[in-house]
């Protein structure tokens, strides 16, 4: 709020009112290169699949094809809005709002670089877990709303996998914590510092294993996408979806990905900070983004090349394996860091 | 702290609004034409016999309610993370029996075969 063209431009607000218009336009700078970075992630996406099978992928709209993105967008803009004679209309429409609201104001405590924050919550990792918990909610309301058998299946079964691996997630979560002493985000950027060496994944390797694949099971990204399944399912809860309602629950599921990538980046390595000192010129949030780019690479690497799993081979793996090992490492970790006097 | 909670409500205020704001928008531009066949269920090729609400598999509850077991059991691990520095040795071994006591919970679920699908 300190800034000189800001003052130079609301100066006349009203105190209260300055810091309001200070906060949107805060808000207003995570939310329009984050929306932008969605459109261009799945151009990517869609890139790095096509090169895997030797196709080439869109190209045909803007350069390279870059403008994809905006095409589909728009084309999904001037489609009807369709809403099934059976469906229970008012929920209909909450669900893809709800699916989208969340996947968005997850955003406000990420850290980009010290004090780089919009909201320097202490108990920013909570925040971030109980948002991601609620994610099921406009799932579960898009199946049963939607009146249609596929829907409800794709609802339910997308449920179940959701909170089955948000379990893994958890135990992950606290086992890190442990090491940090904080719930607040920035904190555990700032444990790791010290150049690479430092970084947690090293320190937690199967916890980042863990995490890494709880988070592809959790916004349904393949290998885990049976709620979409569109060889049984059609499409699972989205079936009935046209238009800008689908197209919410498109770029919700980008954007949740989106945040898995920079939950994993901030966790497991180092956050904003360069893995060595004399990268330390290069801006704090452009590691981020740099680091969040790789998981998402790494994520389209694993939607490319594995196939599909079954869905007892899903909950198997979720509640018989990962679900063990994080409950054992949770108490193997505390124990460590009594051990080591990390607390 | 309680301040660092504001942006959060504006956040969320505009969040909502601009998914209004894009469904809006689409159903305002875009021409609105639906008929019985474009509104019928989606079924494949027939139509919907009946309402799509049905009987589903007690499974689901299953998973529903040994999740509220272990996002509660994490809920409490949250605080113990944070403050074990202070609590040492005996809250470590606290929880370590609090999540033993759990395990054979858990070690019963799975011999009953809650945890099988197929």
């Amino acid at each position: 709020m300190d800034n000189a063209v800001f003052q130079w431009l609301f100066a006349w607000l009203p105190e209260l009112l300055q810091s309001l218009v200070w906060i949107v336009i805060l808000i207003m700078a995570i939310l329009l290169p984050l929306l932008l970075a969605v459109a261009f992630l799945v151009y990517f996406d869609r890139k790095i699949w096509a090169a895997m099978q030797l196709r080439r992928g869109p190209n045909v709209v803007g350069p390279f094809g870059l403008l994809q993105s905006f095409a589909d967008g728009l084309k999904l803009l001037f489609k009807e809005t369709l809403v099934p004679a059976g469906a229970n209309k008012g929920i209909f429409f909450i669900a893809p709002v709800v699916t989208f609201s969340l996947a968005l104001i997850a955003w406000a405590v990420i850290p980009w670089g010290e004090g780089i924050v919009l909201a320097n919550l202490n108990v920013g990792i909570l925040y971030i877990f109980a948002i991601s918990s609620l994610g099921v909610y406009g799932i579960l309301m898009a199946g049963w709303a939607s009146n249609s058998r596929y829907a409800f299946l794709g609802a339910l079964r997308s449920a179940a996998q959701m909170v089955s691996y948000e379990v893994s997630i958890g135990f992950v979560l606290v086992a890190v914590l442990v090491w940090v002493g904080s719930l607040n985000l920035s904190e555990v950027v700032l444990a790791q510092s010290g150049g690479v060496g430092s970084w947690f994944v090293f320190s937690h390797f199967p916890l980042f294993m863990i995490f890494l694949i709880s988070a592809m099971a959790e916004t349904n990204r393949p290998p885990f996408d049976l709620p979409e399944a569109e060889a049984e399912l059609v499409a699972g809860y989205q079936v009935e979806y046209s238009s800008m309602a689908f197209g919410l629950f498109w770029l919700g599921e980008y954007t949740n990905i989106l945040l898995m990538c920079a939950m994993t980046s901030i966790l497991f390595f180092g956050g904003w900070q360069a893995p060595f000192a004399f990268l330390d010129f290069i801006p704090g949030p452009l590691w981020l983004m740099i680091k969040m780019a790789f998981f998402f690479f790494i994520f389209a690497w694993v939607k490319a090349t594995v196939p599909r799993y079954r869905y007892d081979q899903l909950m198997r793996l979720g509640w018989k394996v990962f679900l063990p090992i994080s409950l054992f490492a949770v108490v193997a970790y505390g124990g460590a860091a009594l051990a080591l006097g990390r607390v | 702290m309680l301040s660092e909670y504001f942006p959060i409500l504006v956040f969320i205020a505009i969040a909502i609004a601009m998914s209004l704001a894009f469904i809006g928008a689409a159903v305002l531009i875009a021409r609105q034409n639906p008929d019985q066949e474009k509104t019928s269920t989606y079924e494949c090729g027939f139509e919907a016999i009946d309402s799509a609400h049905i009987r589903f598999d007690v499974r689901f509850y299953l998973v529903a309610i040994l999740f509220i077991i272990f996002d509660l059991e994490v809920a409490f691990l949250f605080p113990w993370a944070v403050a074990l520095g202070d609590i040492g040795l005996y809250g470590f071994f606290s929880m370590v029996l609090f999540l033993a006591i759990l395990t054979v919970g858990f070690i019963y679920e799975w011999r009953k075969g809650a945890l099988e699908w197929e």
